[in-house]
């Protein structure tokens, strides 16, 4: 298990050069100008000096080469520095914004508890209806339960949260008038009354998530137990004389849980990735946020590392889905 | 354990058995039919007896087996199991006296849970139903897996590092675990090598021996039934067609179908196996759905007559001991 998880580890090293080559290559030939936004007035040959100082007059490969060597070499070297206090990284150039003029990292720093406290607390919400959901469906198949759970499973699936997200505004923002329809960055929990603040602005925008993560999780839990329930070693486990849960959730689960739990580790970039379109609707401004404004104004650095780490995320719990798998199926060796 | 049996009672007594399947269709899935699985059987099972239940594919040996021991819901009959009856007993009851009656399953590789460890399947029915210190268990785990013969460093292993009939080692020391006094055998040989199926018998029957076992052996091997079989039974469409000791009914069947069963097998001495006349039956055998009128077998039956297509005819009693449902003997 060991070996094999250094060898996926060094694998993802050309992987990840690949993916971040890939997306270098895709910015660089995607149409836009960074200098667009600026005001008409400003004279061409300014503009041109502006993209100059932007470090767009050089050939690609430099560019790229600039990029690795900030990413890799002096982000590292600076993060090593805030934590130690020592400084290992003089004056060596990070990754800069184009927008703002600061580093990028600073400002993913800025948006990631954002993120997480929304989209993160979602995909656990949903996480836990779903599990019960998922199990009970498959055991009362074709019950009232289930058919309640499959409806609504569907309507999360099919339903884009750009429409149920506006769809509880217009009823607890607009009708209600229970929750805020925006969600306040700037606000600080410091004592109970504005923790209830906090809960009521993240309610609405989590929930909207929960319901799409738990109709995916759920039809997971439920396709899976299914697949256990009529397999020969429940009737074993039966014939022993074991008490119903005892068959459910020890025999049963435990071999259901397998493939659900890859693919709920495999769900987990997707948070970081920020749920772009819900963090619009109810203005949170987390990582989707900015990765959606940092594309429209042409930010290359911005889009090229938010998208290399959601790139490294998604190779990092894929990899971790893999040795999750290897964990809990006694039948799965890695050599 | 006390107990007070009157000598000749059965240790299983089950009568006019029924296990209806429902067949739904159309949008709202209404039951439209119903598969007729196990339809009406009777049989007794003696203590230390084997019963041997043989029966072509999908004529219902299997769902008998799990009905009695109430693995499967059961339609109507009665099951007495040591002179207690059980066929209506909520879950929660069979669960108590699951102890008594246990099942060897035809698949030894399905029917172990594939994340449980060798020691986990075997101890978990001790857990369960017995209050024994972990290092009793333990002991217990070894014990039973000397006696099935499976290597005690085999313990903290998981079912699929082993063999076919090591595997089904495993499903017999977890049957044993809880000293049952009878154990359904569910084709417990026929997913092994032919090489392994005899090892796996005389095991059986040595475990017999040792703890005065009762066995109801379902099984198409009809060679291996007349090795083990005390008395046999023969299956047809859901329907026991014929009961008798082993020697005589493999001597002189009675019943068409026992007849057409029995000439199928291969005999070892090939001067008789050039003169064996294989009886072979024309037509398929009808769905278990929509049986034929009269005798389940008359579509097929070589010694069919009239009354076989009206009559359903009864299991009786020609010989003591012999029972064979067919008009052919019913006067």
């Amino acid at each position: 298990m060991f070996n094999y998880t250094i060898r996926r580890t060094l694998l993802a090293i050309p992987t990840l050069f690949f993916i971040s080559l890939v997306l270098f290559l895709l910015l660089d030939l995607a149409p836009g100008d960074p200098t667009a936004q600026l005001p008409l007035t400003i004279p061409p040959e300014v503009r041109e000096k502006i993209r100059l100082a932007l470090g767009l007059g050089e050939p690609f490969h430099i560019r790229f080469l600039l990029w690795l060597e900030q990413f890799f070499i002096n982000e590292p070297l600076h993060l090593l520095t805030e934590l130690t206090g020592v400084d290992f990284s003089g004056d060596r150039q990070r990754v800069i914004s184009w927008q703002s003029r600061s580093p990028v990292m600073d400002i993913v720093v800025q948006r990631l508890p954002q993120t997480l406290w929304v989209v993160g607390m979602s995909y656990v919400i949903g996480t836990i209806i779903a599990l019960p959901i998922g199990i009970i469906s498959a055991y009362r198949q074709y019950s009232w339960f289930d058919q309640i759970g499959t409806f609504v499973s569907m309507v999360g699936f099919s339903i884009p949260t750009f429409f149920t997200g506006v769809l509880l505004i217009v009823i607890f923002s607009v009708h209600l008038g229970w929750f805020p329809s925006i969600y306040d960055t700037t606000h600080v929990v410091t004592d109970w009354s504005s923790l209830i603040v906090q809960i009521k602005q993240m309610i609405m925008p989590t929930m909207v998530l929960a319901l799409y993560n738990a109709a995916q999780i759920s039809r997971f839990m439920r396709a899976s137990m299914l697949d256990n329930l009529n397999q020969d070693y429940v009737r074993t486990a039966r014939a022993k004389g074991l008490r119903e849960n005892v068959v459910l959730l020890v025999h049963v689960l435990r071999n259901s849980m397998i493939p659900v739990v890859t693919v709920i580790a495999i769900g987990v970039p997707t948070v970081f990735g920020g749920a772009i379109i819900t963090e619009q609707v109810f203005k949170v401004n987390g990582l989707g946020q900015l990765l959606i404004t940092a594309i429209q104004a042409n930010d290359i650095p911005m889009v090229q590392t938010l998208t290399f780490i959601f790139a490294v995320l998604i190779v990092l719990f894929n990899l971790l889905a893999d040795i999750l798998y290897g964990i809990l199926d006694p039948r799965i060796r890695y050599e | 354990m006390a107990d007070h049996q009157p000598e000749n009672e059965p240790l299983v007594e089950v009568r006019d058995l029924k296990v209806y399947f429902p067949v739904l269709a159309g949008v709202l899935r209404r039951k439209v039919g119903e598969v007729k699985a196990v339809d009406k059987v009777s049989l007794d099972i003696m203590q230390g007896e084997t019963l041997g239940l043989v029966g072509e594919s999908g004529c219902g040996k299997t769902t008998a087996g799990r009905a009695i021991l109430r693995l499967n819901d059961i339609t109507d009959g009665t099951v007495k199991i040591k002179g207690k009856y059980i066929h209506k007993s909520s879950l929660k009851e069979i669960r108590k006296i699951r102890p008594t009656m246990q099942m060897i399953f035809q698949d030894p590789q399905e029917s172990l849970n594939p994340r449980m460890t060798v020691s986990a399947i075997i101890s978990e029915p001790l857990t369960e139903h017995q209050n024994l210190s972990k290092k009793e268990r333990e002991e217990r785990v070894f014990d039973l897996m000397d006696s099935v013969g499976l290597n005690r460093d085999f313990a903290t292993r998981y079912p699929h590092e082993f063999s076919g009939g090591q595997r089904q080692r495993i499903g017999i020391a977890r049957a044993l675990a809880l000293n049952p006094e009878l154990i359904v055998c569910d084709e417990p040989i026929a997913a092994l090598d032919v090489s392994i199926q005899a090892q796996v018998v005389n095991l059986l029957e040595d475990l017999q021996e040792e703890r005065n076992l009762t066995y109801l052996f379902i099984s198409h091997d009809l060679g291996m039934v007349r090795h083990i079989a005390t008395r046999v039974a023969v299956m047809y469409l859901g329907q026991i067609v014929e009961i008798g000791k082993s020697e005589s009914l493999y001597s002189s069947p009675l019943h068409p179908y026992t007849e057409a069963l029995l000439s199928a097998v291969p005999e070892a001495d090939p001067e008789i196996e050039r003169t064996r006349k294989a009886i072979v039956l024309s037509g398929d055998v009808p769905s278990p759905a929509n049986p034929p009128e009269g005798c389940n077998f008359c579509n097929r039956c070589p010694k069919a007559f009239d009354i076989c297509h009206k009559v359903e005819p009864t299991l009786t009693e020609i010989e003591p001991g012999r029972f064979v449902s067919c008009h052919l003997y019913n006067g």
